[in-house]
């Protein structure tokens, strides 16, 4: 991995959005898969600037939550606003707003990291002039400038996720979405991760929801969590609060075997483990 | 450059529709033409089937003299059928690329980000046009080599070139549609493989429309590669003849493509589902 130390960006003020009370806010939110309900009536009210995690065994409904506060998916009855814009209703204000890493890598190989930041820069709208700048401190922020013209498929795991978090950083939107953004990476990377998505919060008061299925990561990350069993959220609250709730000298894990019934690796059909297999394959 | 806080507008949008509606397709078209000329192999094997057509299925029918074609040679009458076949072809497939980017994840960031869905379907659609575009240089200098007699005025050349880059918009986009129907790449590789022949042979690419029969030649009047081959007949080659009108052909094959536009901008989003 490279880590090109080139200029770190200028710390910021530190500002949350203002104008409403929650960053992402939830109703009864659902959706059904023809008979299957994969994801049931949740209600989240998540604060500014904080990072919030989902957490959840494989095809506990993580991804198709996040798809439906992305605008992705209609959701099956409920509803959902992002930084106060109805995800039906007002779906382009939403999109405006918000930044997205799925789970898959989805930076373009065959493009340069500043080709697929440009085009990310004109999809959004920005400003000509605007645009060169805008790049340019994604790629600081990121530690990427010095391998900003590479082709991003010669790049490692944790290269590509730190490109993609430019590219969802870009527009500077209120809120991240990041679906599973350390899954595969190897210790020293997932800590970069986890420092770069602490100075999104810290230097741009981004909301950030993640999503995860590992205890040490929602321990050290998040604010706030809320762990998800096939569908469900069964509790939510910060770490220290939820592991209090179950007695002392106890981990996340020991929380969720305490809501849920069963252990964190428990669950997910075929599908769901062959999707994060090749999620993490394509890393390796 | 001071920073911005989360929520003021860094996202200024341009108050002309227009304006931001090109921006966006350009910008998806200019990072496909990108990717093309970085990775150009696939444009060359592109070539090989029409240079198999045009030097043995032409040269072997030539000689059986079977087919009518008025004052022009087999060979020539044929030249304008397979740069037609090879813009379907290779535009066919283009669903299979967007199948393969949805796989990974490409596809989910360009759908959160506010551009509009139709732009970002018209710049694939800009993007298989320029492919076309090579496809035409490809023939062409095959024609050259075979001693075909083309046609050289401008504004002909000009027309071949808006043709072909109407006909690969229209076929990639329909190929679009097609995975946005099917969603994975087996299905999508035996649909397209089960829909290009009759397209092809449902059309006046290597025989004229009078020799079919009346059920075939009724199909053929609904096949928009009909209309690609009839334009570029006149167009490409000395002495062709067109049974449209350049104007007719034209305006044929735009209205086929804004349906398969605005398909396609209602199915794009559901790939990801
Ligand atoms: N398009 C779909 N059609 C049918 N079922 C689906 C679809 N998408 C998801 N599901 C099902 O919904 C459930 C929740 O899936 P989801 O991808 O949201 O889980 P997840 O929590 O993100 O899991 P993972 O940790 O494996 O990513 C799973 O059982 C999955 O098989
Ligand atoms: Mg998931």
């Amino acid at each position: 991995m490279s880590t090109d130390d080139a200029g770190m960006s200028k710390p910021g003020e530190k500002k949350a959005p203002s104008g409403y009370s929650s960053a992402i806010e939830t109703h009864e939110l659902s959706r059904k898969f023809g008979d299957f309900t994969a994801v049931d009536s949740i209600n989240l009210h998540i604060t500014p600037g904080r990072i919030f995690g989902l957490i959840g065994p494989n095809g506990a409904g993580k991804t198709t939550t996040i798809k439906m506060l992305t605008t992705l998916l209609v959701p099956t009855s409920g509803s959902a606003k992002i930084a106060g814009f109805d995800v039906r209703s007002s779906s382009k204000e939403v999109r405006k707003r918000i930044g997205y890493v799925p789970q898959m890598l989805s930076a373009d190989g065959g493009l340069t990291a500043n080709e697929n930041l440009m085009l990310s820069a004109k999809l959004y709208g920005m400003k000509r002039s605007d645009r060169k700048t805008r790049v340019e401190e994604a790629l600081n922020f990121m530690n990427l400038r010095e391998s900003s013209n590479k082709l991003v498929k010669t790049y490692s795991g944790g290269m590509i996720r730190r490109l993609e978090l430019a590219q969802a950083m870009l527009h500077m939107p209120a809120v991240l979405f990041l679906d599973e953004p350390t899954i595969g990476l190897d210790p020293v990377a997932r800590r970069v991760v986890w420092e770069r998505l602490t100075a999104l919060k810290e230097e741009y008061g981004m909301t950030i929801l993640i999503t995860t299925h590992d205890m040490e990561e929602a321990d050290r990350l998040c604010d706030e969590i809320a762990l998800m069993h096939r569908g469900k959220i069964t509790i939510s609250g910060s770490p220290a609060d939820l592991k209090t709730s179950v007695g002392t000298d106890v981990n996340l894990d020991d929380v969720f075997v305490h809501y849920s019934g069963g252990i964190i690796e428990e669950g997910g059909n075929y599908r769901d483990v062959r999707k994060t297999r090749r999620t993490a394959n394509r890393l390796a | 450059m001071s920073e911005k806080p989360a929520e003021q507008q860094t996202v200024s949008r341009s108050s002309f529709f227009l304006v931001e509606f090109f921006r966006e397709s350009l910008a998806i078209s200019e990072v496909e033409v990108k990717k093309l000329l970085r990775d150009p192999t696939e444009l060359f094997t592109r070539a090989v089937q029409p240079v198999l057509w045009l030097v043995i299925f032409g040269q072997v029918f030539s000689r059986v003299r079977g087919i009518p074609t008025g004052h022009v040679s087999y060979l020539a009458f044929l030249t304008p059928g397979i740069l037609a076949q090879s813009v379907l072809f290779s535009a066919i497939f283009y669903g299979i690329a967007v199948i393969w980017e949805r796989d990974l994840g490409i596809i989910h960031k360009l759908m959160v980000s506010p551009a509009h869905r139709t732009s970002l379907v018209l710049g694939k659609a800009v993007s298989s046009g320029f492919r076309g575009l090579v496809q035409v240089v490809i023939i062409y200098v095959l024609a050259l080599v075979m001693g075909i007699s083309l046609r050289w005025e401008p504004w002909a050349i000009g027309g071949v070139l808006v043709s072909v880059m109407l006909g690969s918009a229209i076929f990639s986009t329909f190929s679009l549609v097609i995975a946005c129907i099917v969603k994975t790449r087996e299905r999508f590789m035996g649909i397209g493989q089960i829909l290009t022949m009759p397209l092809f042979f449902a059309s006046n690419a290597i025989y004229p429309l009078e020799l079919m029969p009346p059920w075939l030649r009724w199909f053929a009047r609904f096949n928009p590669l009909t209309y690609l081959v009839d334009a570029l007949r006149s167009l490409m080659i000395q002495g062709g003849h067109s049974v449209h009108s350049f104007g007719f052909d034209i305006v044929v094959m735009v209205s086929v493509f804004i349906v398969f536009l605005l398909a396609a901008r209602r199915l794009y989003p559901t790939l990801i589902h």
